[in-house]
């Protein structure tokens, strides 16, 4: 069975006691976007802030357990000043490192290792031209996977910021 | 005079559940969550195995041996959840799936029949969704107006504006015991002003009848919803109390099979109560495993059972505070002699999850979240919390195992 140490990395553990970007931008001009998770009532507010195709200014509020809070604060810090388009990489990248894992999950026999998947074997498994997106300290949330119930913990601020980035689109976009 | 009962021998207790011999993480398993779902002693899994190695047949049906006995058993099981509560007769217990089917089958079939625009709901601010969220649907569908009594401070329903609350209302809707507070609403009280003020009753008892002694009488309620799986028995089968003139004045709420006396093409007319409620085939060895857990209740006594349970809570409550002081919040009313055994709580700013999962590795069960009372989470202004609820199987050690396992949270994150 995994251990705590699993789920709680340091930097994990860091990132929920001193979080990164935490706060909220201006909204217009910022797309300010809710995510909930039903079953636990947490809920992530993503500021987002586009300029020029690049992720000018980003801020995280709403309030979770030590999971959804760092991984939320790990995301702002991997994607602001990238563009969208390396957001949306980045997004694809870490889903697929969690959903990788969910089926290997099902696939080996109970208490076979889950270690030596770095980012590099799970970035190949996502989507075309995933290849080589650095995931850093977000890759410290893998252990997640061991623990189910926590999935969704960690990528609720992920679907969130795929929905502010569509919302930031199409409003760039503009009629 | 209070007769005292005589007390649980809970290490026997805890060997008629096979499940307690578990470990996990090489910890000996610590359930506190039976508010959730309790576990089930052998006498339980025993009844349904015979059942089907030796009984099972459809009901209502057949006129052969095993079919006869299938029926005998499935009504029996009704007699005797029905003498449990103090039911009048075993026709005005309606077997369900569980509580939330109860209370539906109350929004549908009768506030789908009598209520319409303007006619007012009332409910509580403690409900469980699924004695919310129905009359939510109900106003959306049919206009209602939906009125809700407010959590006092002191962790108990305030009933200041009682009459005001209730003045025209068709309908109060209550628990007889938060599934998170643990607070025991003053139902008789709520019941007769209510019918005070032309209101029928609707009692939510899922978290009172596997606790303590129940009597539908003395509650004064005309509709009752219980489930088995928290009272020892099998999941899949719950239960409505109701008044049997009522049951009979109510429309079927689901149809098919079993409910029905006779069917023409243009057509059809119903079975008697309660069956007409009953569609299809009913849980028939569940029936039998819930007749077994009553059994085991009964054989402690309920009494003795909520004896115990108040004891084991106030030790609880004494010992979460002793370790924790001003760090833990204990919500809801502070007396255990006013509560249920349902410990709700925070520690320090740790989320609610993240204790559930360190204290899972020290093999201790407890529920985190917003225990389908987000209203509620919103009058206490937390998205979620920790709880522990006890049954007949826990003792003081369980407790000393929380309290030493929260010492292990904040460690990590205190």
């Amino acid at each position: 069975m995994p251990g705590l140490e699993d789920l709680y990395r340091e930097i994990i553990l860091d990132h929920y006691r001193n979080p990164r970007n935490r706060g909220e931008l201006p909204s217009p001009p910022a797309v300010r976007t809710e995510g909930f998770n039903p079953l636990c009532g947490d809920e992530v507010v993503v500021y987002l802030k586009l300029a020029d195709g690049v992720i000018a200014d980003l801020k995280i509020s709403g309030q979770g357990c030590s999971i959804s809070q760092s991984s939320a604060s790990m995301m702002s810090a991997a994607v602001k000043g990238k563009t969208t388009a390396e957001a949306r990489a980045t997004i694809r990248a870490f889903r697929s490192m969690m959903s990788l894992h969910e089926q290997q999950l099902d696939a080996p026999p109970a208490g076979a290792s889950l270690e030596g998947n770095g980012a590099d074997d799970v970035a190949a498994e996502g989507q075309p031209g995933d290849q080589g997106v650095p995931l850093g300290d977000l890759e410290a949330l893998q252990g997640v996977v061991k623990f189910p119930v926590r999935i969704k913990c960690a990528t609720l601020c992920w679907h969130t910021l795929a929905q502010a980035l569509d919302e930031a689109e199409a409003t760039a976009a503009g009629p | 005079m209070e007769v005292t009962p005589a007390a649980l021998d809970v290490a026997r207790i805890k060997k008629d559940f096979p499940i307690l011999e578990r470990q996990v993480y090489g910890k000996r398993l610590v359930y506190l969550d039976s508010a959730a779902s309790s576990q089930k002693p052998l006498a339980v899994l025993e009844a349904m195995q015979r059942y089907y190695e030796t009984t099972h047949a459809n009901v209502h049906r057949g006129v052969y041996a095993i079919a006869e006995e299938a029926t005998r058993l499935y009504e029996e099981a009704r007699a005797k959840v029905a003498r449990f509560i103090g039911a009048g007769s075993p026709e005005e217990v309606v077997f369900t799936r569980n509580a939330t089917e109860a209370t539906n089958l109350v929004a549908y079939s009768w506030a789908r029949a009598n209520l319409g625009p303007g006619d007012v709901v009332v409910a509580t601010e403690i409900e469980h969704h699924a004695n919310f969220v129905p009359w939510l649907q109900l106003r959306g569908e049919k206009g209602t107006e939906l009125r809700v009594l407010r959590l006092a401070d002191d962790g108990q329903l305030g009933l200041d504006d009682l009459a005001q609350v209730l003045a025209g209302a068709k309908l109060l809707a209550v628990t007889a015991a938060s599934n998170v507070l643990g607070t025991l609403p003053p139902v008789r009280q709520l019941a007769d002003a209510a019918h005070a003020a032309g209101a029928l009753v609707l009692v939510d008892a899922a978290q009172w009848v596997p606790h303590m002694p129940t009597d539908v009488s003395s509650f004064g309620a005309d509709f009752v919803a219980f489930t088995g799986h928290k009272m020892l028995g099998p999941t899949g089968i719950g239960a409505l109390w109701a008044r049997r003139e009522l049951l009979e004045s109510m429309p079927p709420f689901l149809t098919g099979g079993e409910m029905i006396r006779d069917v023409r093409l243009d057509g059809f007319s119903t079975n008697d109560v309660p069956w007409k409620f009953e569609a299809g085939t009913p849980p028939i060895a569940e029936a039998v495993g819930l007749a077994a857990a009553v059994d085991y209740l009964e054989a402690l006594g309920m009494a003795a059972v909520r004896a115990h349970e108040r004891s084991l809570t106030a030790y609880a409550l004494g010992a979460l505070k002793e370790h924790y002081g001003e760090d833990i919040v204990i919500y809801g009313p502070p007396d255990p002699a006013l509560r249920a055994g349902i410990i709700s709580f925070s520690y320090k700013d740790v989320h609610a999850h993240d204790i559930s999962q360190v204290l899972d590795q020290a093999g201790v069960c407890v529920r985190a979240g917003h225990h389908c009372a987000k209203p509620l989470m919103r009058r206490l202004g937390v998205s979620a919390t920790a709880r522990a609820s006890f049954s007949i199987y826990n003792d003081e050690a369980d407790v000393d195992a929380l309290v030493e396992a929260i010492a292990a949270a904040d460690a990590l994150f205190g």
